[in-house]
């Protein structure tokens, strides 16, 4: 990928004088990271499309807050996970409003019920599992594999964009894949 | 160092993201201790996995569609706005209107006229109290920059 690599630098002043031809080329430029990102966050193409056309207008919106020096991607990355990640918490929310306390273990099911494996570019048994269990990862572990395993960022890019050190993306890679590894072998001791 | 320094540098080797001689301590480690050896092996067979998936490009059109569906919100955002303030307008003049007639017309009583009168300027503290409240936290909040 790469397309937010170092050396970009958005010329910002033409965006927020709202030179239509400007931000279309940034759409154009990053609407593919954008829409796999939130496909990867939230697991659905439905959901992903329209989370990802929203951060876009949001961030048009509001362009002026970035400093002109400021690269568009991470500031942009910021818009869109909050959009996923909130996206997530109200259809929790509603699952656990519509069911009542004694059915706390359907919740859990019916969360990761949006991580649909017909995504996968190429699907068989382990796949789908492998895509299942990364849903039910929490919020901040399945962000780093989706932008490590998915969209093949370097730790170096991982931490700007999440405005973290390299350290924190290793270990939280680490407990991430820990816990992969440990949803995928109870299921496999389950069945 | 400890297992669980290893652990950190366990990623980074795993991801080639690791330095010559931190690959040469790592590797050492792992003759010496079979436990992280073990763990490793689980990880690559995870990785291998992983590296397999790829997702779904989505049609061509999708990708045609795209910035005019931003484009779409950006145009419906500004409509939004054109028409809430045009309608906050119109409610405000035929308000006045609607209280113009009142207070001119001899067959309302005196009552309800003063009840209307105290009415509006209950309306209008209540208003500048809110803004002036609102302005004085917005202009107070340290954080108001801060990216959230």
């Amino acid at each position: 990928m790469g397309s937010f690599s170092n050396n970009e630098t958005i010329t910002i002043r033409g965006c927020s004088s709202s030179s239509k031809e400007l931000f279309e080329a940034i759409v154009k430029r990053h609407m593919k990271d954008a829409y796999f990102i939130a496909l990867g966050l939230v697991g659905n193409h439905e959901d992903a499309l329209e989370l990802s056309q929203e951060a876009f207008f949001r961030a048009y919106r509001n362009i002026k807050q970035l400093s002109s020096e400021g690269k568009f991607f991470p500031w942009f990355y910021q818009i869109l996970r909050n959009l996923c990640f909130s996206h997530l918490r109200k259809m929790k929310i509603r699952h656990a409003g519509s069911l009542d306390e004694f059915e706390e273990e359907k919740i859990q099911i019916e969360s990761h019920d949006t991580f649909d494996p017909g995504v996968l570019a190429e699907r068989n048994e382990d796949t789908d599992r492998v895509w299942k269990a990364i849903g039910k990862l929490d919020d901040k572990h399945r962000e780093v594999i989706i932008l490590r395993h998915f969209r093949n960022l370097s730790y170096e890019e991982i931490s700007k964009i999440l405005f973290c050190n390299p350290g924190t993306v290793t270990s939280r890679l680490y407990y991430a894949r820990k816990r992969l590894k440990e949803m995928l072998e109870s299921e496999k001791g389950g069945r | 160092m400890t297992c669980q320094n290893y652990k950190d540098l366990m990623m980074a080797y795993l991801d080639n993201e690791i330095g010559d001689e931190q690959r040469r301590a790592f590797r050492e480690h792992l003759a010496s201790c079979p436990r992280c050896a073990a763990e490793l092996k689980e990880f690559e067979k995870l990785k291998r996995l992983t590296d397999g998936m790829t997702l779904l490009e989505p049609e061509d059109r999708i990708w045609e569609q795209y910035c005019g569906n931003v484009y779409n919100r950006v145009e419906r955002g500004l409509a939004w706005i054109v028409f809430s303030v045009a309608a906050i307008l119109l409610i405000i003049y035929g308000g006045f209107k609607l209280i113009e007639k009142i207070i001119t017309d001899q067959a309302v009583g005196v009552l309800l006229k003063v009840a209307l009168l105290a009415l509006i300027i209950g309306l209008a503290i209540l208003f500048v109290s809110v803004l002036r409240e609102r302005l004085y936290f917005w202009k107070k909040d340290r954080y108001r920059d801060v990216r959230r």
